[in-house]
C-alpha cells in the first residue's frame, strides 16, 4: 500500500513545545521531510517598548525574555550599557555577578534535563532535577526576594551584598548538587530507552552549525569549542579556572552530556567566586537618571542557551534610540529543520527539546 | 578614532585589505569602543561579505540589526540602517558591516552566504518593511500576515 506525504501540525499548544510554538511538519510515512516553526504567539514588542523606557527601567523587562535564566538576561543588557558608558564595575560586584549567573546556568540546565527527559517519557528525572533547581531558586529568593523574574543585577553592580546566610545556602548547593547529578546520570546515562532516543538522533555537522549561527551547548556538541566566557571574557571570567566541555557527535545525546558537564563547571566557578570574593563596594556610584553618551555597542555573553547579545544605539538622552537583542533561542530554533530532516516524526520532540529553547526569548 | 586601530593589528589588516580591494566602495571605517565597522552602499554588500568570509575567515554572522533614524543626520544619508555583526573563531574578532537603505529601496539577501541570515532578514522585513532581494521565502516572522505596518519604524505609534 502506498502512502503519500502528509502535513501535520504540532502545537501551538503541544506540551513538548514548552510554550506557544507551532511546528508545521511534512512527513513521508514516519519520516520528516520538512519542519517549519511558526513563532510570534508571545510577541510583546519588547524592542519597541524599550525605546520608550529609561536605561534602568529596561533591566527588569529583560527578566521576561528567557524566564528560566533571568539573571543572564540582566547581565547581558547591563554589560552593554556599562560598556557604552565606560563604567567601571567594582570587582566584588563582578564576582557576585559571576556567582549568580553560574547558579542561574545550573538552574537552567537542570530544568532542561528534567523537561527533556520528561518529553522523551522518563518522568522521574524531572522530579529530581526540580528538587535541585528549587534550592537554587531559594538562594535567589534569599538574595533579592524573587525567584524567577529576579531583577538581580543593576547598572553599576548588584543591588545587595552577598551576606553569610546566602553564602551558606550557596555552599550547601555546591556540596549537594554533585550527588544529585550522579543520581540523574544513573537514571539516564545507561538507560536503554534514553540512549535509543538520543544517540545518533538530530545530528548536525560543525560546518552546518556555524553556518546556521548555532551557539551554546548545541554548538559545542558539534566539536566547536567556542565559549564566550573563555574566548571574550567579561565580568572577570578571566580570573576563574574552568573547562569548556566539548563533544563531537553533534547529536541529542552529546548536547545532553555537554550540558551536564557544564553544570559541574558552573559549580567550580561559583566555589572560586565565593572563596576569593574581593572586599569593597557591590555597586558603583551611578546617577539616578542615566544619560548615556551617544554611540553604539554590541556586547554578548555566554547565556545558558547560547550567545546572548545586546546592541544598543544611544543618542545622548536618558532613553535608548534602539536596543536589539540577539536571542540565542531564536537563532538555534532556525536549525531545527536541518536537524530533523530524515529522522522519525517522534524524534522531533527530542530534537526540539535538545535545543533548549524558551519562547519568551524567541518572541521578545 | 581610526588611529587607535593600530593597537589591534589583526583588525587593521582587515581594514587595509578591504580598502585595497574595494577602494571607494568602503564609504567609512570606524573603530570605536574596540569595535570595527565599515559603512557601504547596499549594492556592494554581497561582494564585501563574501570577501570577509572567504578571505578573512569571518564565517559566522552573529546578528543582523535594523535601525530607523527617521531624520538621518547629514546630507544624503538614508533613513534605515542594517548592521551585520560578523565573527571569526580563529582569533575571536568581530567586525560590523553597515548599509544604509532608503524608504523604497531593497537590499540584496545574503542567505546563500550565511544560513543564519534567513530568519534575521525576515525579522527586519517584518519590523521595518525592508525587502531583501533574493531571499528564498520573505514573509513576516512574528506578526500575522494580515497585520499592517512595521512596528519598529519610528513613525509607528507606541500605543494603538
Amino acid at each position: 500500500m502506498a502512502f503519500k506525504e502528509i502535513e501535520l501540525n504540532m502545537g501551538p499548544q503541544h506540551p513538548s513545545t514548552h510554550g506557544v510554538l507551532r511546528l508545521k511538519l511534512r512527513v513521508d510515512n514516519e519520516v520528516v521531510t520538512s519542519v517549519e516553526p511558526v513563532i510570534g504567539y508571545l510577541h510583546r514588542g519588547m524592542e519597541k517598548l524599550w525605546e520608550s523606557q529609561t536605561y534602568a527601567q529596561i533591566v527588569p523587562m529583560t527578566d521576561r525574555l528567557d524566564y528560566l535564566a533571568a539573571l543572564s538576561n540582566n547581565l547581558g543588557y547591563v554589560l552593554a550599557v556599562e560598556k557604552l558608558m565606560g563604567l567601571e564595575v567594582p570587582k566584588r560586584a563582578q564576582y557576585i555577578r559571576v556567582a549568580l549567573v553560574e547558579l542561574q546556568r545550573l538552574a537552567s540546565h537542570l530544568a532542561w534535563v528534567g523537561f527533556m527527559a520528561n518529553d522523551i517519557g522518563a518522568m522521574s528525572v524531572l522530579l529530581y532535577a526540580f528538587e535541585d533547581r528549587e534550592a537554587v531558586l531559594d538562594i535567589f529568593e534569599a538574595y533579592c526576594g524573587a525567584r524567577l523574574t529576579v531583577h538581580g543585577i543593576r547598572i553599576g553592580g548588584v543591588p545587595f551584598d552577598l551576606d553569610e546566610t546566602v553564602a551558606g545556602m550557596i555552599r550547601r548547593v555546591l556540596d549537594e548538587t554533585p550527588k544529585k547529578l550522579a543520581d540523574i546520570e544513573k537514571l539516564l546515562n545507561d538507560n536503554r530507552i534514553w540512549l535509543h532516543r538520543t544517540r545518533g538522533v538530530g545530528v548536525i555537522s560543525a560546518v552546518d552549525a556555524v553556518d546556521l549561527g548555532l551557539t551554546g551547548p548545541a554548538l559545542r556538541a558539534t566539536g566547536v569549542p567556542w565559549d564566550i566566557r573563555r574566548d571574550l571574557p567579561y565580568s572577570s571570567y578571566e580570573d576563574f579556572e574552568f573547562d569548556v566541555p566539548v563533544r563531537t557527535g553533534g547529536d541529542v545525546y552529546d548536547r545532553y552530556l555537554v550540558r551536564l558537564e557544564e553544570i559541574r563547571q558552573s559549580l567550580r566557578i561559583v566555589r572560586q567566586a565565593l572563596d576569593r570574593l574581593p572586599p569593597g563596594p557591590h555597586l558603583a556610584k551611578v546617577p539616578r537618571l542615566l544619560k548615556v553618551p551617544p554611540g553604539e555597542v554590541f556586547h554578548t555573553i555566554e547565556a545558558p542557551k547560547g550567545e546572548l547579545g545586546f546592541y544598543i544605539r544611544a543618542n545622548g538622552t536618558e532613553r535608548p534610540e534602539r536596543v536589539k537583542m540577539k536571542s540565542p533561542s531564536f537563532i538555534n530554533l532556525q536549525s531545527l529543520e536541518r536537524m530533523s530532516k530524515g529522522y522519525l516524526f517522534s524524534d522531533v520532540v527530542g530534537i526540539l527539546g535538545s535545543l533548549d529553547i524558551v519562547l519568551g526569548e524567541i518572541d521578545k | 578614532m581610526l588611529e587607535e586601530l593600530a593597537e589591534a593589528p589583526a583588525l587593521k589588516r582587515v581594514a587595509d585589505a578591504l580598502r585595497e580591494r574595494f577602494g571607494d566602495a568602503v564609504l567609512e571605517t570606524v573603530y570605536e569602543r574596540k569595535e570595527l565597522s565599515f559603512r557601504l552602499g547596499a549594492r556592494d554588500l554581497p561582494a564585501v561579505l563574501e570577501f570577509l568570509k572567504t578571505g578573512h575567515d569571518f564565517n559566522a554572522l552573529n546578528d543582523m540589526i535594523g535601525l530607523d533614524r527617521l531624520a538621518p543626520p547629514g546630507e544624503g544619508r538614508k533613513r534605515f540602517e542594517i548592521l551585520y555583526q560578523l565573527y571569526r573563531f580563529s582569533d575571536h574578532r568581530r567586525a560590523r558591516v553597515v548599509v544604509e537603505v532608503g524608504l523604497s529601496e531593497s537590499v540584496p539577501s545574503i542567505v546563500s552566504l550565511y544560513g543564519s541570515a534567513d530568519w534575521a532578514e525576515r525579522e527586519i522585513f517584518d519590523m521595518f518593511g525592508i525587502r531583501f532581494e533574493g531571499h528564498p521565502d520573505l514573509r513576516r516572522i512574528y506578526l500575522a500576515e494580515d497585520f499592517s505596518g512595521h512596528p519598529l519604524r519610528k513613525d509607528f505609534p507606541l500605543e494603538g
